[in-house]
């Protein structure tokens, strides 16, 4: 039996989805582990304890909430002395993080704040006692690595919509903390976040990614990426590096080893080739749909379901079918 | 100013990817190597603050088997000043072991500025910089994709999930680099032959203890992939349907 920690991180005054990722795992970890209990962790400005119960409803048994003024945004000082504390005094077995952005940067120093090791970007993971074990893709996604993790607590950052969060309802004790560095004296400091396209489902966040590739020909037909993204509902518009190189879309929409790895539940490419470079960044999509008129193209031979064919005929009649198929229910 | 860049020699996986029969590594069998993509781009930072203050000193370190000595004479040729080579017979999977071996090479320096790649391409896992800033006590900011010096205080930028982030920080600091900030130079043929004259000093590696290991290395599992539903939008309407009847994904 051992309890978990779960780092649960928020924007905006709001949850994100990879923090509900996180508790959950705990809750599982805690489970396996033969019912200890769940601990998540949140920080931010005053009021962001009513946030708290949400975490209750993901398996949190206990939720510790540090309201802070100077934290409306991430402080990687404050927060990884926080959470370094917070895991030194709760003696637990494992702690996660998402590798989100603010993830990937402060799990690596809450580790080492710790002496401790660090399975980072996983997207499954075991307890099998002394070690755990976790699985990460490398070399750029071409392989994956178990790594084998020893000691306590065994900090493990988990890739966005890798693990599905599901509910595991209870009360959430709520403590309130001070911050474990005084924010005044953190040196390094968020001054400015600024929303990129407003409103936009975030790539780590959308079930579906809609995305396209140098096939669109022009900066002008992402239109038709853009229509059947709305037509799902619930998608994100990507993007390949070749697009974003020539500025048809911005550099924070590209897909690949040097852009964002994502996992959404369907991957749509749309006149994408498929180079191993977009591949390493899509390839753990649950069902990867591909649209192309070369059925030779490597995408292809990844795809769940591929059309071979001119994208500007087949996109617009994919839009219209599942407008249909989602007004149908 | 002063100025150190920490970078890896990783595997060419492009050409050819096979895993090794240990299982637990990649078969080195023709395999070629290079600096990690991530680490051209900070040395290209650091040699562009040197080129603009007109002055100073950058330093190139690297961890790795004997190897490495060829990525930190491209790195000379490029234009850094001096190299270090930690010397290790293989360079282990666990970053803090990793930043513990760094520390004592990057402590008391005077270095105004450590650079790092954002993650190697090989393990992916984004961790020895924060990591190595952590050890040290030293400020540090990760994935910085636009930075701008004045005197002791830096403003870098970084690019998050839907959002953009504006941080602020003293020198010294850590950084880490995100590709897209500034495109690598590549050696010229002077800088090719300067880099011959410019020393590596090698020292071995004080890898300390190992918490993170590879137990075991396979290529991902075949997806059921290559299924050719149809040809033109002829083909939409059963694409539909196997979305939603099939992959249940609509
Ligand atoms: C170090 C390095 C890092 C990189 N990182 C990334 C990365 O992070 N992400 C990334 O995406 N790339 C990355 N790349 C680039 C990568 O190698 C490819 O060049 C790029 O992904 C290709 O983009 P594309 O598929 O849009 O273009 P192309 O390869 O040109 O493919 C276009 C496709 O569209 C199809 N097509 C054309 N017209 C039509 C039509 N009318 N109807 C249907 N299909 C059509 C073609 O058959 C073709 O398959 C990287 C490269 C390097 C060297
Ligand atoms: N063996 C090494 N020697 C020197 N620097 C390294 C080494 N391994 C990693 N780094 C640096 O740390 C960055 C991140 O590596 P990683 O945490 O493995 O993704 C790299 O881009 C390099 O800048």
């Amino acid at each position: 039996m051992a309890s978990t920690f779960a780092f649960a991180e928020a924007r905006g005054g709001a949850l994100r989805k990879v923090a509900f990722e996180a508790v959950s795992t705990a809750r599982r970890a805690a489970d396996a582990s033969g019912g200890g209990e769940a601990h998540a962790l949140l920080l931010g400005p005053p009021g962001i304890s009513t946030l708290a119960e949400q975490l209750g409803r993901y398996g949190a048994d206990r939720v510790s909430v540090v309201e802070h003024p100077a934290l409306e945004h991430y402080s990687p000082e404050v927060f990884a002395a926080t959470a370094a504390a917070q895991l030194r005094a709760g003696n637990y077995r494992a702690g996660f993080f998402s590798a989100s952005a603010q993830g990937r940067d402060l799990a690596p120093r809450a580790a080492a704040a710790l002496g401790v090791g660090l399975a980072a970007d996983i997207i499954a993971f075991e307890l099998d006692e002394p070690a755990l074990i976790a699985r990460h893709p490398a070399y750029i996604g071409k392989a994956i690595a178990s790594l084998r993790l020893e000691g306590s607590p065994a900090l493990v950052s988990l890739r966005p919509g890798a693990l599905a969060a599901a509910e595991a309802p209870r009360a959430a004790r709520v403590e309130h903390a001070p911050p474990a560095l005084d924010p005044a004296a953190a040196r390094v400091v968020v001054t400015k976040v600024v929303a990129r396209g407003a409103a936009k489902l975030d790539l780590g966040e959308a079930p579906v990614i809609v995305s396209g590739g140098r096939g669109l020909k022009g900066a002008e037909h992402f239109r038709l990426v853009e229509e059947l993204a709305a037509a799902f509902g619930n998608a994100a518009v990507g993007a390949t590096r070749a697009v974003t190189d020539d500025g048809w879309r911005p550099a924070t929409d590209q897909i690949g080893q040097t852009g964002r790895l994502v996992s959404p539940q369907l991957y749509v490419a749309v006149g994408i080739s498929g180079a191993i470079q977009h591949l390493a960044g899509m390839r753990t999509a649950k069902v990867i749909v591909a649209i192309n008129k070369d059925r030779d193209a490597p995408i292809m031979k990844l795809a769940d379901y591929a059309i071979v064919g001119d994208l500007f005929e087949i996109v617009p009649r994919l839009t219209e079918a599942v407008k249909q198929a989602r007004a149908e229910g | 100013m002063k100025i150190a860049v920490c970078i890896k020699r990783v595997p060419d996986t492009e050409v050819r990817f096979a895993i090794g029969t240990d299982r637990k590594s990649i078969d080195p069998t023709g395999l070629k190597f290079d600096l990690s993509d991530f680490d051209g781009y900070a040395i290209e930072v650091a040699l562009r603050l040197k080129e603009q203050q007109g002055g100073g000193e950058v330093v190139a370190l690297s961890l790795g088997p004997d190897g490495t000595q060829e990525i930190l004479r491209k790195a000379l040729s490029m234009g850094i000043d001096r190299a270090v080579h930690l010397q290790a017979d293989a360079i282990p999977f666990d970053a803090l072991s990793i930043a513990r071996a760094l520390v004592p090479e990057l402590e008391g320096q005077g270095f105004e500025l450590i650079l790092f790649g954002r993650n190697a391409t090989d393990t992916g896992n984004a961790c020895v910089g924060p990591m190595t800033a952590e050890l040290l006590g030293m400020p540090c900011v990760t994935a910085v994709s636009h930075l701008e010096l004045s005197e002791a205080r830096g403003i870098a930028q970084r690019e998050l999930e839907g959002v953009t982030e504006t941080v602020s920080f003293p020198l010294p600091a850590v950084l880490t680099i995100d590709e897209g900030i500034a495109r690598p130079r590549l050696p010229s043929l002077k800088g090719i032959m300067a880099a011959k004259k410019k020393p590596i000093d090698v020292r071995p590696a004080q890898l300390g203890e190992i918490r993170l290991s590879v137990q075991t290395l396979e290529l991902p599992p075949e997806r059921a992939g290559g299924r050719i539903v149809g040809e033109g939008p002829e083909a939409v309407p059963e694409l539909v349907r196997l979305l939603r009847d099939e992959a249940k994904v609509l």
